[in-house]
């Protein structure tokens, strides 16, 4: 696997304008006995884009992909998939897609080898490069030198792995992966987070990212969607999503004595306050931390502003991007 | 008007892996494979030896025996019984069980060996959690179906076919000092070998394909399967009662009409082998 290449550089890289998107979703929408799991998906997703889906369980992740790659029938709206329509050309378009489901779906009694052995022929390798592709990627993913031992024998992160390895036997244009970094160490999930961030970067594939782990997703993910009762709640890059669901903040460091005045002086300028104490936090020995929400970058000069204009000193000035927590938790906040 | 579109030609090298990786589960599963092996075991070779023994070292014993068989022996074609009435008893109780009385149960080889494989590949499939990445796999419904199936209805036919010589040679050379010449009567063996066997092997698997889809795992798939052999033993008791005699005309008969309900249950088994209804099930 390659060396973890971090995205979170303060910049959201919108995503890549081409003319045929590798996913253009409309009014997509599936019900189980009479209850809609998706209720009318609309996503574009441009090639050699990551899109992460979040969402809680039963939010419609799964559902989705399964829609895209053509396993379920939709009861409301079209996909094209790589320019293919998922449930009548299912069988062109997932020689071209390749998934990790969320149970790695390997047969425990064959050996690792037995087991790519019959995705290869499912997926159409070429005979001639079967042996070759699936030592590349047993290698790629560390499990070359365990390659004939059964994958019952397997830790749940090795099969994690061959999960992954599985899916990029056939050299897929689109990834569907649902939550792969389950069952890894810290260690395997950033070297799995490398080779998601190269597949897109380096080899142009693109990723719809299913996942729980925010933190993943903010790192590798060009743009975010919220799923929440099977609508979309929240689609953007994630410095979008911070801004729009005031999830930015600012923190304002002040001498401990000042702490009082400061916190004065900002409410007076109509800023809000937040996080423990009411945005406030002792940082010994004697500064104290102030948290401004709601206020991006944009806002850092209007901050230090109020806090010099009532004649404090201001010990330091941080713009905080968003986390994708926040976002997600502002955005499940609005149902509750 | 437009041109209905012709079927996609078969993915042969899918369908060979699917069937080559079920079966080769199957040898690594000692809970599939011990009856796969115990059972034609018992039935082709323990079963004929220790009747044939028993034959040869009961004496007089036998000729009690003989009088449970009456009834078969009375509803025998009349050249047939003329030539069994020349035979000593236990060469007549020999030619009597082992050549017709318990034919129909040879049937029960063939039929458990697809319920046992086609309720692993189904079943076992959706019980172990490796069913969602097949569905995903760029595989047209028909041929991973078709894949399964051969799966197990090739073993099954295999094992009917193989175990049937092995019979024949057994008995013919274990009884050949009693009765003097061959026990199993042609007319009988050869269409059930290559005629009703593999009907009704497929038959046990349309059985086991249908329950498959409403089950949880391999046991409940296996266990509910076993339902397909009580025509078997009806068949045995309708004999030795007297009702039938098994004979080429009969059994072609009756091969035939287990091969349209092959046709029924197998297009009844696809139809619900729809991806959309197996991901439902997830």
């Amino acid at each position: 696997m390659t060396r973890t290449r971090s995205r979170v550089d303060g910049r959201d890289p919108a995503p890549p304008e081409t003319p045929e998107p590798a996913l253009r979703i409309r009014g997509l929408g599936k019900d189980y006995g009479g209850r809609p799991a998706l209720a009318g998906l609309d996503l574009d997703v441009a090639p050699g884009e990551i899109v992460a889906l979040l969402g809680h369980n039963g939010a419609g992740k799964t559902t989705t992909v399964r829609l895209l790659n053509g396993v379920l029938a939709p009861d409301r709206g079209e996909a094209r998939v790589l320019g293919l329509d998922p449930w009548t050309e299912g069988t062109r378009l997932r020689r071209r897609t390749g998934i990790a489901t969320e149970r790695p779906s390997l047969d425990p009694r064959l050996s690792a080898r037995a087991n790519l052995r019959l995705y290869a022929a499912l997926y159409g390798v070429p005979r001639e490069q079967e042996a070759a592709r699936i030592d590349a990627v047993l290698d790629r993913f560390g499990l070359l030198a365990r390659a004939e031992d059964r994958v019952g024998a397997y830790s749940k992160g090795m099969t994690q792995r061959l999960a992954l390895a599985r899916c990029a036997l056939h050299e897929p244009d689109l990834y569907f992966l649902d939550e792969p970094s389950a069952g890894l160490d810290p260690l395997a999930a950033r070297e799995l987070r490398g080779w998601i961030a190269d597949l897109a970067a380096e080899h142009g594939r693109t990723v719809l990212l299913c996942t729980h782990d925010l933190a993943e997703a903010q790192r590798l993910a060009d743009r975010v969607a919220v799923l929440r009762e099977g609508e979309l709640a929240a689609i953007g890059t994630p410095g979008e999503l911070a801004t729009r669901y005031g999830a930015a903040r600012l923190e304002v460091e002040v001498p401990e004595a000042q702490g009082d005045a400061a916190r004065t002086a900002l409410l007076e300028r109509g800023f809000e306050l937040a996080g423990r104490a009411e945005g406030e936090e002792a940082i010994p020995p004697a500064t104290r931390r102030l948290r401004v929400a709601a206020a991006g970058r944009d806002r850092a000069p209007d901050v230090a502003r109020a806090i010099l204009d009532a004649g404090l000193s201001l010990v330091r000035l941080d713009p905080t991007d968003a986390s994708l927590e926040d976002v997600y938790l502002a955005v499940y906040g609005e149902s509750q | 008007m437009s041109a209905r579109r012709p079927p996609a030609p078969l993915d042969l090298r899918a369908i060979e892996a699917l069937a080559r990786k079920d079966l080769g589960v199957v040898v690594r599963t000692p809970a599939v494979l011990i009856p796969l092996v115990i059972v034609p075991a018992i039935v082709y070779v323990l079963l004929p030896i220790a009747m044939i023994v028993a034959a040869r070292i009961g004496g007089p014993m036998i000729a009690n025996e003989l009088a449970e068989l009456e009834r078969l022996f009375a509803s025998l074609p009349d050249a047939l019984r003329t030539d069994l009435e020349r035979m000593e008893p236990a060469a007549r109780m020999v030619t009597l069980t082992l050549g017709y009385l318990i034919a129909p149960l040879y049937l029960v080889v063939p039929l458990m060996v697809a319920s046992v494989v086609a309720a692993d590949a189904f079943a076992g499939e959706k019980e172990r959690g490796t069913l969602e990445a097949l569905l995903h796999a760029p595989l047209r419904e028909r041929d991973l179906f078709l894949g399964k199936l051969l799966a197990a209805w090739l073993p099954a036919v295999a094992v009917g076919l193989l175990g049937t010589v092995l019979y024949a040679a057994i008995v013919t050379v274990a009884a050949w000092p009693l009765v003097g010449g061959a026990v199993l009567p042609p007319g009988v063996w050869i269409p059930m070998a290559i005629w009703v066997g593999p009907a009704v092997a497929l038959a046990g698997l349309g059985a086991t394909v249908l329950i498959s889809a409403r089950v949880e795992t391999f046991q409940e798939a296996y266990q509910l399967g076993g339902v397909v052999v009580i025509p078997i033993v009806a068949l045995v008791i309708a004999q030795a009662a007297g009702v039938v005699v098994l004979d080429a005309r009969l059994l072609t008969l009756v091969g035939a009409l287990i091969w349209l309900l092959d046709g029924v249950l197998l297009v009844v088994a696809f139809r619900g082998f729809s991806r959309e209804r197996l991901a439902a099930r997830l």
